[in-house]
């Protein structure tokens, strides 16, 4: 069972809309509970506008996908084909898998009418008669949780035929994915709800939005973003807006996990609270004893900071100036941690003490990846399997120095390189711990081991993939019989 | 017997769990919810229920077997292997028998912070499993010799805030950490679970 902390009450810095009601004393999931806090009440309200006045107040609102790109919402509703005469399809990415990511668990264990209404609205504003909320496997209880209030919804007359008797139809099934990471990417997720592998497609240039489920225009939301619409329908656009800071509005769910007092989510104006006040304030600071290390800001995914860095931003500070900024002073926004060198991700920020050793955690991130690679590109294929061996064998103490080298080869030539992000998924936290922690993982490596070929034919390999020429003089190797 | 490549993929062998699992008989239900299911996808559409009946297959008779693959493939007009392909892609779907109790746990970041690693070891010294013969790629279930348990290293369970955590069957366990494996196992030698 997911625990129901019943009663708790919020950090006195959060702002609460997505997680009103998460947690919250005498609260259930069931659509009674929803209807006497005043729930469907913007569903009737967008019943009431026209389809194109709602995807503007979603742009107006400015909100950002919260599923890991940060992509504008209402933008991407603008890109089905304005001619199009084909059906319409609204996909909820419910697979949330990104490690260190747990706030979609709540929403769809403890309040699935949000989503609900939040999707019926979007479908009305996108025109589509059929959603799919597409679900990881890992949520047995949740898929059984969202069938049963879809069809508490149908019987009220919020899903189905002639929705309040707007002559708008609906119909929304659950669908369960099988725990596989790459569904979490929107057109791998498209494939698996055909039936297939998760292959990702190649864009662009056919977006979803064009070309999506069945080659027909689809959007794809995750759970978070589906239930800001419902808050921008009943605030305005504008007024959403003055939520959170500018180009980055609303609130935001963070997830703070691993070595911090306090774990948990918190639901925040975007770029409202800054690294200090989240870890220190918010999570209760380090366990005894310890001090942070390093933190991942966005998902495992994004890169990792040190939390003795500063930062320089340019542009940033008073009339154009640059802007210092130390770790502790970055606003959690897409912006900031941006321009910091790392993205705001999906809002999972896992913390490391002085206790953790960083090749320890870069090879758990690196069997995760090897292990959920699709296996379509060969770069990320077979380089996700190798940075998992080469760090194996640093855990193992097996390593030698340039093996962190060939470490950050293999990275640099998965990223940039695959059909979908997969790829810079598993090469950024390679290629940052090694930049930011090269002595210490230098340091568990051991001279004059010769696990690495170094034989001629390695040398040469090396040298053209370093793209530097063989030194004059030297002895010529390659034998081409 | 030698096996072709083609036969060893779809081949189910036989695990000390087996005994727990019906084998798979095509029954009213099944046929319900494969009508239920293909009910939700246009018409020509039908592969797209590949999923779901492989889940309800699954559920009930604890792993995907070749007849399972044939039915469900002769049941959406699509070829077998396009149901194996499918069977074999998806770390969440399975070929020979588990143990009646499957424990996922997450091996993830912050649940490998949080001890999971401990609890697994715990598990399988509670359970007389050895995992020495696990790879995650191909083997990663472990069952053990009374057959009543299995283990799995599972990828992310979305639950990083109280970790470590697993799911048993269909049941989510927040915050097991090694010292509670007893009291989980416990919880289950008696009664069922939800599967």
């Amino acid at each position: 069972m997911i625990s129901y902390k019943s009663g708790k009450q919020p950090d006195s810095r959060e702002y609460r809309l997505i997680f009103k009601n998460v947690d919250r004393e005498g609260w259930d999931p069931s659509i009674d509970c929803y209807l006497r806090d005043g729930g469907y009440e913007e569903l009737r309200k967008a019943m009431g506008m026209e389809p194109k006045a709602i995807t503007e107040e979603v742009k107006k609102s400015g909100l950002r996908g919260r599923g890991g790109a940060g992509f504008p919402t209402g933008l991407k509703w603008t890109f089905i084909p304005p001619n199009n005469t084909k059906p319409v399809y609204l996909i909820c990415n419910c697979d949330e898998s990104e490690p260190g990511t747990f706030k979609d668990r709540y929403i769809v264990h403890q309040d699935p009418h949000q989503l609900i209404e939040g999707m019926v609205i979007a479908c009305f504003a996108v025109g589509a008669k059929v959603a799919y909320i597409y679900i990881r496997e890992e949520f047995p209880e949740a898929a059984i949780i969202l069938e049963n209030a879809i069809q508490e919804a149908r019987e009220k007359n919020f899903v189905g035929k002639n929705v309040l008797g707007s002559g708008f139809d609906v119909e929304i099934h659950v669908h369960r994915g099988a725990a596989a990471y790459i569904c979490g990417e929107e057109t791998g997720l498209i494939e698996s709800l055909e039936g297939k592998r998760a292959y990702p497609r190649i864009k662009p240039p056919y977006f979803p939005a064009a070309l999506g489920l069945y080659l027909c225009p689809t959007i794809v939301n995750n759970v978070e973003s589906l239930c800001h619409v419902k808050h921008i329908v009943r605030m305005g656009g504008e007024e959403y807006a003055k939520l959170g800071v500018k180009n980055n509005t609303g609130t935001r769910i963070l997830c703070v996990s691993g070595d911090v007092k306090k774990p948990g989510y918190f639901e925040v104006e975007v770029g409202k609270v800054t690294m200090r006040e989240l870890l220190y304030d918010m999570c209760g600071g380090p366990k005894d004893g310890r001090t942070f290390k390093a933190v991942i800001p966005g998902g495992s995914s994004a890169k990792i900071l040190r939390c003795d860095e500063t930062f320089t931003l340019r542009g940033k500070g008073p009339e154009g100036s640059d802007l210092q900024l130390s770790f502790w002073d970055i606003p959690m926004d897409f912006d900031s941690l941006a321009a910091c060198g790392t993205m705001a991700g999906s809002g999972g920020v896992i913390v490391m003490d002085d206790t953790r050793k960083m090749s320890w955690v870069l090879n758990n991130l690196n069997t995760f990846y090897a292990h959920e690679s699709c296996g379509q590109c060969t770069p990320c294929r077979e380089g996700s399997m190798w940075m998992k061996k080469i760090s194996d064998r640093l855990v193992a103490g097996d390593a030698a120095p340039e093996d962190i080298a060939t470490l950050e080869s293999v990275a640099y030539q998965i990223d940039g390189r695959t059909i979908c992000a997969f790829g810079e998924a598993s090469s950024w936290p390679v290629e940052a711990i090694i930049a930011k922690f090269r002595e210490e993982l230098l340091s568990e490596t051991h001279a004059g081991i010769e696990n690495v070929p170094h034989n001629p034919e390695a040398e040469a390999q090396r040298r053209f993939l370093n793209h530097t020429p063989a030194e004059p003089g030297a002895p010529v190797t390659a034998d081409i019989a | 017997m030698s096996l072709t490549p083609l036969e060893e993929n779809v081949a189910s062998h036989e695990t000390p769990g087996s005994k727990f699992f019906p084998p798979f008989a095509v029954t009213p239900e099944l046929e319900a919810e494969a009508g239920k299911r293909l009910a939700q996808f246009p018409e020509d559409r039908k592969r797209s229920a590949v999923l779901p009946l492989l889940h309800y297959v699954q559920h009930h008779h604890g792993f995907i077997s070749a007849e399972a693959i044939d039915w469900v493939a002769a049941r959406l007009d699509i070829t077998p292997v396009k149901v194996l392909e499918v069977v074999t892609f998806y770390p969440g779907f399975r070929q020979s028998a588990p143990g009646q109790f499957h424990v996922r746990v997450c091996r993830t970041l912050s649940c490998a912070m949080g001890g999971s690693h401990e609890l697994m070891k715990k598990l399988c010294e509670l359970t007389g499993i050895d995992r020495t013969s696990c790879d995650a790629h191909h083997h990663p279930i472990a069952v053990s010799p009374c057959g009543k348990w299995s283990v799995e290293f599972a990828e992310c369970l979305a639950s990083c805030g109280t970790a470590p955590v697993c799911l048993v069957n269909d049941d989510f366990h927040e915050a097991v950490t090694a010292d509670k494996a007893q009291t989980l196992l416990d919880s289950y030698s008696n009664g069922s679970s939800s599967h």
